[in-house]
């Protein structure tokens, strides 16, 4: 009981990881219809400029952990979120209206360039840090002397998630920006004709998408200590399946999806074996389709002819 | 797009201003600092502001370049008139580039008889326009978008691989085997992905694909993991080895022994397996079952409505289609002698994919000139081998904007009425209307 709470803890957390990335995706699909593949890179080179941002605040004799949580967040959604806007200006604005697969292949084609990108400016080699917020709360003890441990970086984890949910869930749906990515969702033409700012829009989806990415690396960063530069690929398309599963479009459900897959990951590696956790969360993926296309949320989808 | 007056020198100079400020933020951390692990395991940084400033002094340069080429070409978009000549020209060249293209290849092993690296360099490209006709099954006739062809190379290669390290069956017996196998796992992913359409169908083979690989490396009893499966044996001719020993095809000629013999040997098998691959579809696209395939492309819902089965139409095209892929596996294994799951990843995939998009989605000569320009390409990076997939990447965006079907033009359906009717874009979309 005591080892199924530790791995339902850790699942949680994994999962609000997952969560904030698949948000990303869901956001792009349910305005402009297309697989953002570049997506999990965007999230790596979050953890990147997090990491980077760290080590000169560090080198700087910056001690003050809260300050230097704040300085490097904020700097690393700044920056992750022009990856974004950049992203979309040069290879998806142009092929807005070309065939379905054009965004697609071009997605692929700008997830290479990061992956690579990333590695010829930084090095194949893991980047570590050294443990940087420390401690954790005990919650139980066992009488055969298992702990459950409840760390600091897990509750912070956790916490900025939820903050950031809830503003996001504010700029949704009660700002004019979230009014107009709403009704850009519901049909583009039409919001263009009553005065929406289309692309405006669209670029502020992805920039909003790519600053959770980084908020997401950050994350990770600190909660495994470490990035490297192909660490998006994986990450991407598993916050994909959790945006499928969750029901793509729909936000509630990728935050859902998000934290079904951290849990079934990490009790497959806990129960099962740690080397087919990801088969799981890719069969998991298949299944869903085969039983839900829609996903948990989502809404099914009419076609007209 | 409306035309816009000729812009000014500020006009150019803001705009590029406006992208070097934009390119120094994001390089600003990305380049303009290095981090690297010390002796002691902490990482430490340096700058790098030489390179920072250059990058952002190429973009500079690179936005008024191309500010000035947009002027100058005019708005995208317009129709340009091509002479008559050259359009005569044209299709005089395409009309008999194919069997030009065709001697050349049946000659490659005469010409460059005693260039090793050349006749190497061919059967890779050899190798990649088979997987890409065989991946043109699939996304360029039936529409179906996979990203996971891998696996069906995989499956073959691995299904020679063990069969012939395990059994000592010979290659002739193991290459309908490996493609059967290979065919038999394409149902088996054709049938949970027959309800999905469009993108999650990609993602759903590039899962499918990823499942296949990391068996095979966590598998270890029976596909060696990540060390591979050594020594497979090389393929022969008909029964009679390609090597110096006294049942030796050369000894049995009665010719002196050559290595390259062997090379000449692999050349031919692939390019009868590739022309095999031509012939099937070219053949295969004139049956019925080709014309639902290319409905299938135009119009799902309207397939259904005229009483195609669509299941069977996505079954048998994803089954041709691997089943291509798997006899390509075999043909790899054996010329390579070793395989490992490094040579199965997505990247495999997205070259194939990329191959048959540049080729213009159903083109067989578009792909297999696509195929060339693509491994011919990435030959010309070999020495910058970090610098290859940032290349391909930066390709494949670009073509994307700029040709988006394709380089070499891309293939109507075989059957069509005569007379077309001028009807907008956004009425035959896919989903809408």
């Amino acid at each position: 009981m005591d080892y199924f709470a530790q791995q339902l803890i850790n699942g949680l957390v994994l999962g609000s990881i997952y969560g904030l990335i698949a948000i990303g995706y869901t956001m792009v699909y349910g305005i402009v219809g297309m697989i953002n593949f570049a997506h999990g890179d965007v999230f790596m080179i979050g953890g990147f400029i997090a990491l980077i941002t760290f080590l000169i605040l560090v080198s700087f004799g910056l001690t003050a952990i809260p300050v230097i949580l704040l300085v490097v967040l904020l700097v690393s959604m700044a920056i992750t979120a022009l990856y974004g806007w950049t992203i979309e200006r040069i290879a998806y604005r142009p092929l807005r209206h070309s065939f379905r697969l054009a965004p697609m292949l071009s997605a692929i084609g700008m997830s290479f360039v990061l992956t690579n990108y990333s590695q010829v400016a930084q090095g194949a080699r893991v980047k570590p840090i050294p443990p940087f917020i420390t401690g954790g709360y005990t919650l139980h003890e066992s009488t055969d002397g298992f702990v459950i441990q409840l760390s600091n970086i897990q509750i912070m984890v956790v916490m900025t998630t939820i903050v950031l949910l809830a503003i996001f869930t504010w700029l949704v749906s009660r700002t004019r920006l979230g009014r107009d990515m709403r009704a850009c969702e519901q049909d583009q033409t039409m919001a263009a004709l009553l005065g929406v700012d289309v692309d405006r829009t669209i670029s502020m989806t992805f920039v909003i998408g790519a600053a959770l990415a980084a908020v997401a690396g950050l994350m990770y960063l600190l909660y495994y200590g470490l990035v490297d530069f192909f660490m998006g690929f994986v990450a991407g398309i598993k916050a994909f399946t959790a945006a499928v599963l969750g029901g793509i479009g729909s936000l509630p459900g990728a935050m859902l999806g998000g934290l079904a897959i951290g849990l079934i990951e990490t009790f497959w590696s806990a129960y099962f074996s740690v080397e087919y956790k990801d088969v799981a969360a890719f069969s998991i993926l298949i299944v869903v389709l085969i039983f839900m296309p829609t996903g948990l949320l989502g809404r099914p989808e009419v076609e007209k002819v | 797009m409306t035309a816009k007056p000729a812009k000014g020198i500020s006009f150019l100079l803001k705009t590029a201003f406006i992208n070097a400020l934009v390119a120094l933020v994001l390089f600003s951390l990305m380049v303009g600092i290095r981090t690297e692990a010390g002796s002691d395991g902490q990482l430490t940084y340096m700058t790098r502001f030489g390179e920072l400033a250059s990058l952002v002094g190429i973009v500079f340069g690179g936005s008024i370049v191309i500010e000035l080429l947009r002027q100058w070409i005019g708005p995208t978009g317009t129709e340009k008139l091509v002479p008559p000549a050259i359009q005569s020209g044209m299709s005089f060249v395409g009309r008999y580039l194919a069997p030009a293209l065709l001697i050349f290849t049946l000659l490659v092993p005469v010409i460059f008889y005693n260039q090793r690296y050349i006749l190497d360099l061919a059967i890779l490209v050899l190798t990649y326009v088979m997987l890409g006709w065989g991946l043109n099954v699939v996304v360029g006739l039936a529409g179906l978008l996979d990203l996971g062809y891998v696996a069906f190379y995989a499956v073959g290669a691995y299904s020679y691989a063990l069969l012939a390290t395990n059994f000592g069956w010979s290659f002739w017996v193991c290459l309908p085997l490996a493609g059967i196998l290979a065919a038999f796992w394409g149902v088996l992913l054709g049938f949970p992905v027959l309800r999905l359409r469009g993108d999650y169908l990609a993602i759903v083979t590039l899962a499918f694909g990823e499942i296949i690989r990391l068996v095979i490396i966590n598998w270890q009893s029976l596909t060696g993991g990540p060390n591979g499966v050594p020594g497979i044996p090389r393929p022969t001719f008909f029964g009679i080895p390609l090597d110096n020993s006294d049942d030796g095809l050369a000894a049995k000629l009665g010719i002196e022994y050559s290595s390259t013999h062997r090379i000449i040997f692999l050349f031919y098998l692939i390019l009868a397996l590739a022309l095999l691959t031509n012939w099937v579809t070219i053949r295969l696209r004139r049956l019925p079952i080709g014309r639902a395939w290319e409905a299938l492309r135009e119009d799902e819902v309207a397939c259904r409505a005229l009483g195609i089965n669509t299941t069977t139409t996505k079954l048998t095209a994803f089954a041709t289609g691997a089943m291509f892929g798997g006899f390509a596996g075999a043909f790899f294994a054996t010329r390579q002698g070793f395989i490992s799951p490094e040579s199965f990843t997505f990247q495999e995939s997205a070259l194939v994919l990329a191959i048959v998009v540049l080729g213009g989605m159903g083109s067989q000569l578009g792909v297999a000139l696509a195929a060339l320009a693509m491994i011919g390409g990435f030959e010309l990076f070999r020495g910058l081998e970090t610098y290859r997939m940032l290349v391909f990447g930066m390709a494949m965006v670009l073509i994307m904007i700029w040709r988006p079907r394709g380089l070499i033009g891309h293939r109507a359906p075989t059957v069509y009425l005569t007379k077309a009717q001028a009807i907008s874009s956004d009425l035959v979309k896919e989903g809408h209307g």
